[in-house]
């Protein structure tokens, strides 16, 4: 029997902008994942040992704050740290382009920015992991 | 009208509405999930009470708008939030707006102020003047209003949970400039209520939080007597995805737990109640937003009046600043925001406000460069200046729908005064979570609306633009914005007084754990230039931190 897709969705920071957040974990939910939602204000070391705690398949970061530059880079580089680096970061937010491209080359998984239908990211954790349902 | 004609009229509509397609009607609602009729008549408003429901602009129950002469006799403040960078950048941006005709100023403090941290303090990595001005001292806030009168110009600031502390950098870096206390015209949001629901950027819990927001009623009411003590807000609850009776219920709610706080504290209630003020968001469905401006002012004045026994006409009401909704702004073709926002600022303005921030159309890639800024500002000053809709005073006033709305919505607020009363008070309705968990069902089911088509969004799920790129320009922060503010804070720290501090600390500490007013060791604090963090820990000492459960 296949595994169910796991899913951490977080909010590092100090950002409060939880909307987007709150929403994304209940349509994940609703396509049958599991997913687990930190709640605000996290640093990068309580979602990466969060991450690996749960042991979740994916980590979806929201940031509207502006600080995506430095936290999606160091949760990457905690996870790496810490041997999990097998585990999708991915996320969304207000980010502008320029920023996301230097995000993906260092590895970082797709970005949704405002607009994004839910189906969307759900169709994108599909396709990135066939073997789980 | 006699009863017998509105029979008649009624017949009659029957009769018509034989001839007419209606269409589906899960297609015709407010964007909120209101159903609307396909025509209003005089049926619709027959209970309606000219002088008792509506009666005259600048009178009880100040439906109509609570000014005589409204936007003949002043315009409202054409008012731009903003901040980013530094105090010296958002100094420079003030002073661009200003130039351009902005009648108001409105600040927009980073994250780590917002919720009473230093620059340097580990939690602010990363977002040291990203979504607005870093203010961390004394120094900062005498820096942002650098060469800005500050006697003269009326000053907004967005802040809560710190909102003691940031407003007293205000009134010590007034003092600096020669300006008395007593002459400060501005507002300060402190409304933590609506943190604890929806803008999520508290330091204490309740109870403490409450005891400082009476301690600032009583001092402003004393010292500062031109000054917003509190803007009861609205809008970050609309933004996190409530549907406008939420938005008008939760906020006018809040305000009314306010009023109990300041009157169980032992406050006059007509000392404190002119000095309270709200803040509204102006969202995409036309008549809905300007009757909710309507229905918020009649619900007021009413309970203001009759249930909290105010006698001051000023107690009664209602005044407030709209800003326009960024939540309905799309990343896709950009430029469409403007239209967005204009439609949403023309609501607010027939809607009756008394202050109005437009945002800028790229407002869902970064902070807003100078051109879209300067476009959302002319967008004001063409609907001021141009359209001629200033002239006559509430013109949708009497329409057959607009009053059938404005009753719909006051009776959709009452009905959550009710369940909220049943849990026991506003206070007790955030501990179990309840207009947290009404906001994100009603958040949840647009998003579902919109994804499956039911809502259009120009550009994003109709009329897209095969691959579109993006034309406009986007404004970026100085990376070393963060590297300067702690080589500030280290220099500061060094230079002061740091016994004077010291002293001054514990006398905060002191008065947090009495009774005394906490404004003026703060103060003396902000004075010693103690930092915004230091302040804020050492109440935190005292008054405990706060957390939410985490749900969705």
């Amino acid at each position: 029997m296949k595994k169910k897709l796991r899913i951490l969705i977080a909010k590092p920071g100090l950002d409060g902008h939880d909307r987007g957040a709150k929403v994304v974990a209940r349509a994940l939910r609703d396509a049958g994942f599991e997913v687990i939602y930190t709640g605000l204000h996290q640093t990068p070391e309580m979602i990466a040992e969060a991450a690996i705690q749960e042991d979740v398949d994916a980590v979806g970061l929201s940031i509207l704050s502006g600080a995506h530059m430095t936290l999606f880079p160091e949760v990457m580089r905690l996870l790496k740290e810490k041997g999990a680096d097998d585990i999708l970061v991915f996320g969304g937010g207000i980010i502008p382009k320029e920023d996301m491209e230097v995000l993906y080359r260092m590895g970082c998984g797709q970005l949704f920015g405002p607009g994004t239908p839910t189906q969307e990211i759900v169709d994108y954790l599909k396709e990135k992991f066939p073997d789980r349902v | 009208m006699a009863n017998e004609d509105i029979e008649k009229i009624k017949d009659e509509k029957e009769r018509w509405l034989g001839c007419v397609n209606k269409g589906e009607p899960e297609k015709f609602q407010t964007v909120s999930g209101v159903p609307v009729d396909v025509l209003y008549t005089p049926a619709d408003i027959k209970d309606l009470d000219y002088l008792y429901d509506l009666g005259f602009p600048g009178e009880y129950p100040f439906t109509r708008g609570i000014r005589h002469n409204m936007y003949r006799g002043r315009l409202w403040t054409m008012r731009q939030f903003s901040g980013f960078g530094t105090a010296r950048d958002t100094n420079a941006r003030y002073k661009f707006l200003l130039a351009h005709g902005e009648t108001g100023l409105s600040v927009a403090f980073d994250f780590p102020t917002l919720y009473g941290r230093d620059s340097d303090d580990p939690m602010a990595r990363g977002e040291v003047g990203r979504c607005g001005v870093a203010v961390s001292s004394l120094e900062d806030m005498e820096t942002l209003f650098d060469g800005i009168p500050m006697g003269e110009v009326s000053t907004s600031m967005t802040i809560n949970g710190p909102a003691a502390v940031l407003w007293a950098f205000y009134i010590v870096a007034a003092e600096k400039q020669g300006v008395p206390s007593e002459k400060l015209r501005g507002t300060i949001q402190n409304d933590i209520l609506k943190e604890y629901i929806a803008q999520k950027s508290w330091l204490f819990p309740p109870e403490p939080s409450l005891r400082i927001i009476t301690d600032i009623m009583a001092f402003g009411a004393k010292h500062v007597p031109k000054w917003n003590t509190i803007s009861i807000s609205g809008y970050h609850i609309r933004e996190a995805g409530s549907t406008a009776a939420q938005e008008l219920a939760f906020t006018l709610k809040d305000g009314m737990t306010y009023v109990e706080a300041g009157i169980k504290a032992g406050l006059d209630v007509d000392t404190f109640a002119p000095r309270l003020s709200f803040f509204f968001n102006s969202h995409l469905d036309f008549f809905e937003e300007i009757v909710k401006f309507r229905a918020a002012r009649r619900i007021w004045a009413r309970e203001m009046r009759e249930t909290f026994k105010a006698k001051k006409p000023e107690s009664w009401l209602l005044r407030f600043h709209t800003q326009t909704a960024g939540c309905t702004l799309t990343a896709q073709q950009p430029e469409n925001n403007i239209v967005r926002t204009a439609f949403q600022a023309l609501a607010a303005v027939l809607g009756g406000t008394q202050s109005l921030h437009t945002n800028s159309m790229d407002e869902t890639w970064a902070l807003p460069t100078e051109k879209a800024v300067l476009i959302a500002l002319r967008t004001q000053q063409i609907i001021a200046e141009e359209t001629g809709v200033i002239n006559v005073i509430d013109p949708l006033g009497g329409s057959y729908y607009v009053e059938a709305l404005t009753r719909e919505l006051e009776r959709q607020a009452y009905e959550y005064f009710e369940k909220i009363d049943a849990l026991g008070g506003m206070v007790k309705a955030i501990e179990h979570g309840f207009p947290q968990r009404e906001i994100a069902e009603a958040s949840y089911r647009y998003q579902k609306a919109v994804d499956e088509g039911r809502r259009t969004v120009v550009g994003v799920n109709k009329y897209v633009l095969e691959g579109e790129r993006l034309e406009i320009p986007i404004l970026k922060i100085d990376p070393n914005v963060e590297k300067e503010q702690w080589e500030r804070l280290a220099r500061l720290r060094q230079r002061r007084d740091n016994e004077r501090v010291k002293r001054a600390l514990k006398d905060l500490k002191d008065a947090c754990a009495g009774k005394d007013n906490v404004m003026y060791p703060i103060l003396e604090a902000v004075r010693a230039y103690a930092t915004l963090g230091e302040i804020c820990g050492a109440m935190k000492e005292i008054f405990g931190t706060y957390s939410e459960p985490p749900m969705f």
